[in-house]
């Protein structure tokens, strides 16, 4: 262990005096992570924000609750209660500038207004009518009002309908109004987890972070273990064999400085993105296990790729070329778990994938669903490492 | 590991290497006692740098025995090979860490550690005059300083047995003068030297014995003294010319007078006895076969006659 910590320590200084070693490990990641992140989806730090002007010409109960519980309730909603339909009207009947902004002082996006009766209507089951007016210039924020409004609406048919259920089973008729108002003012008992494929996804900054970092990781990589085969080519592997060491400490040497840089990248592109770009890798010791499987899988896939090759440039050629198709593969440069069928299937045939699949699974922050990617990782090392270092070995030579 | 008093340092008997179908080493056999400085000379592809290679630990013999301070080595005999240091032919150096950083590397890997590592480096730094440029990176340095570190990480260990494989390849010749000064050194320190080269000039001077190589086989081994008395009393002519060579040669050869002929480059080198007197009718052959003569030198025997009279060849062919 101490030849082996001898040679990895050397190995180190090495890299740290090599300009190519940062720019693979951390400034190609880090830029391609960023511009990936912020270009191609920039609305990953969408906040929702909408101005609605209420006319609640009813006043009673049911129209208070939308107005003082749903829309007072919900964030990133302003509500500006008006008097009548008019001045509702004024505050969405707004014309576009050419320049594309809106004129006139006060706006609203929506203007949402309740007729008089309503509550009445509503009790008494006749059929009642919220109108939602939409500002020209906003088209989302309206469309939104409209499905707020909507689902509003079918809450309250939901609501009817419980009652009226009610009063079938008892046999007597029950003050409809108080019931429904206390039903609609209640918070709901149950709380729907939607735990689909599509809530355990990577925001787009965290995507792009940890694609990238994965991705490069096998670069990293690849210059540590191919440094056995460049000192074949400088001569001073003829110096390695000589010296009173094993022949297993001048391999576990390179393999340990592979595994120490690819630890190092690694953890500089977590707190990088974490805090520059609120990249949002997970429980930190969940990203742990897949990270150091990540490596062990990349060593491992490096290795044979080297053991197999004849000189250092054929071993970077290879290695480059297989990085990049497990790259692709494993979705790190776009989410293929999206695509359905076999290029879905396909992620499970690279460790990028495995990782992607194991941070995408962390969202649950249960950190038991890194087991399988993790496994899935160290197997592939263990397979592919076991392969590569008997031939590495056996081409120890000067 | 100490070396047993009165026993050799290295001792090599019988060892032979093949590549596939190629041997390249065939039953070589020769010894190297404490403080000799041991030459094993011969053409480029004679087998020399193999030969090293397994003294070293870096390959296995195939066949034969190599015992260093009387023990057995091959590559895993880590134990044996502090006894040995080893000068490879190609720069076995690392260029982006300095002096010191590369004689501390190899120190640690040779087991050394601390003030004594510390103590040694400094003494080699000063022994191959680096001691003013220990700090900067060696891809800054010269050719004649990166051999000269190059040979100081051989030496750091004190080992039993230094191999120096051609260290003057390359190098300019003020810089070889320095290497071949610092190996005399260390034979006289009494440290046992194994010098590989191909250059005749390198195995006279500094050499106490020298095997002659080629082809893989020890076909010569002596002192130079030994070695010349093969020849005998007789002189090397050495004819610059162009024009067909070979066939001057050829035709020289068959002269009474004329022992051995070989070609190598633009020379044809004759083992001759009583040269001066077939001067004139060497040049009239060589004219009469094709070959315009620019120069003719007259030299006694040395260790070159004895190659071309061992091998029918000229060393440097």
């Amino acid at each position: 262990m101490g030849a082996a910590w001898t040679i990895a320590r050397k190995d180190l200084k090495q890299r740290l005096r090599d300009r190519s070693a940062y720019i693979i490990g951390i400034v190609a990641p880090l830029g391609l992570a960023l511009v990936f992140g912020f270009v191609l989806n920039p609305l990953s730090g969408f906040e929702f924000e909408g101005r609605y002007a209420v006319a609640d010409l009813d006043r009673g109960p049911v129209s208070r609750i939308f107005v003082e519980n749903v829309l007072g309730g919900a964030e990133g909603i302003e509500v500006i209660e008006v008097d009548t339909v008019a001045e509702a009207e004024e505050l969405v009947d707004t014309e576009v500038s050419p320049l594309g902004g809106t004129e006139g002082t006060e706006t609203a996006d929506a203007a949402i207004i309740f007729p008089a009766g309503f509550s009445a209507d509503v009790q008494s089951e006749r059929p009642v009518t919220i109108d939602v007016i939409g500002n020209q210039g906003s088209e989302t924020e309206a469309g939104i009002a409209v499905a707020i409004v909507e689902g509003y609406a079918s809450e309250l048919t939901s609501v009817r309908i419980a009652v009226a259920t009610v009063e079938n089973l008892v046999g007597t008729e029950v003050d409809r109004l108080a019931t429904g108002v206390e039903v609609l003012a209640t918070p709901n008992p149950v709380t729907v987890r939607d735990d689909t494929a599509s809530t355990k996804q990577l925001d787009g900054v965290t995507f792009y972070a940890a694609g990238m970092a994965i991705f490069f990781l096998f670069f990293t990589v690849q210059s540590g273990i191919t440094g056995l085969l460049e000192e074949r080519r400088t001569g001073t592997m003829s110096r390695l064999l000589s010296s009173p060491i094993s022949r297993t400490s001048v391999l576990g040497g390179k393999m340990l400085s592979a595994f120490l840089v690819g630890l190092v990248s690694m953890l500089v592109l977590f707190v990088a993105t974490t805090f520059a770009v609120d990249a949002d890798w997970g429980p930190p010791l969940g990203v742990a296990l897949l990270v150091l499987a990540a490596i062990v899988a990349a060593i491992g896939i490096v290795s044979i790729i080297a053991g197999f090759a004849r000189s250092e440039e054929q071993a970077t050629a290879f290695g480059s070329m297989v990085g990049m198709v497990l790259g692709f593969l494993g979705g790190t440069f776009f989410d293929v778990s999206q695509a359905g069928g076999l290029l879905a299937s396909l992620r499970f045939l690279s460790p990028h994938g495995w990782f992607m699949q194991g941070l995408a699974d962390l969202r649950s922050d249960d950190l038991a669903v890194v087991v399988v990617p993790v496994l899935a990782m160290l197997g592939f090392g263990l397979v592919t490492g076991a392969v590569g270092i008997s031939r590495l070995r056996k081409g120890l030579r000067p | 590991m100490n070396v047993p008093p009165g026993g050799p340092v290295l001792e090599c008997s019988g060892i032979g290497k093949s590549f596939g179908d190629h041997a390249v080493v065939t039953g070589l056999g020769f010894s190297v006692a404490p403080g000799e400085t041991y030459g094993l000379l011969g053409p480029n592809g004679a087998g020399k740098t193999t030969t090293i290679s397994m003294i070293a630990g870096l390959l296995e013999p195939d066949v034969g025995e190599i015992r260093l301070a009387g023990e057995p080595m091959s590559p895993d005999a880590t134990h044996t090979k502090r006894l040995v240091g080893l000068v490879p032919q190609d720069l076995a150096i690392y260029p982006d860490l300095d002096a010191t950083e590369n004689l501390e590397f190899f120190g640690q890997l040779q087991g050394m550690k601390g003030a004594e590592l510390e103590r040694r480096v400094a003494e080699v730094l000063d022994i191959i005059e680096l001691t003013d440029r220990a700090d900067d990176r060696t891809e800054h340095y010269s050719g004649g300083m990166k051999r000269r570190l190059n040979i100081g990480v051989g030496l750091l260990h004190r080992p039993a047995l230094l191999i120096l494989d051609e260290p003057t390849v390359g190098v300019d010749p003020q810089s070889r003068n320095a290497i071949l000064d610092s190996v005399e050194r260390l034979g006289e320190e009494g440290m046992a030297v194994l010098y590989t080269t191909h250059y005749m000039e390198e195995a006279e001077r500094l050499c106490d014995r020298i095997g002659i190589i080629d082809q893989g086989k020890l076909i010569a081994e002596g002192t130079q003294a030994d070695l010349v008395r093969i020849v005998g009393q007789r002189d090397r002519l050495t004819l610059t010319a162009t024009g067909s060579l070979a066939a001057t040669a050829a035709a020289l050869g068959e002269l009474e007078a004329v022992d051995d002929a070989g070609v190598a480059g633009e020379e044809i080198v004759l083992i001759v006895d009583r040269a001066h007197e077939h001067l004139p009718q060497i040049l009239e052959i060589a004219g009469r076969t094709g070959s315009m003569v620019k120069s003719v030198d007259v030299d006694s025997a040395d260790l070159e006659s004895v190659f071309l009279k061992l091998t029918g060849r000229a060393l440097r062919e």
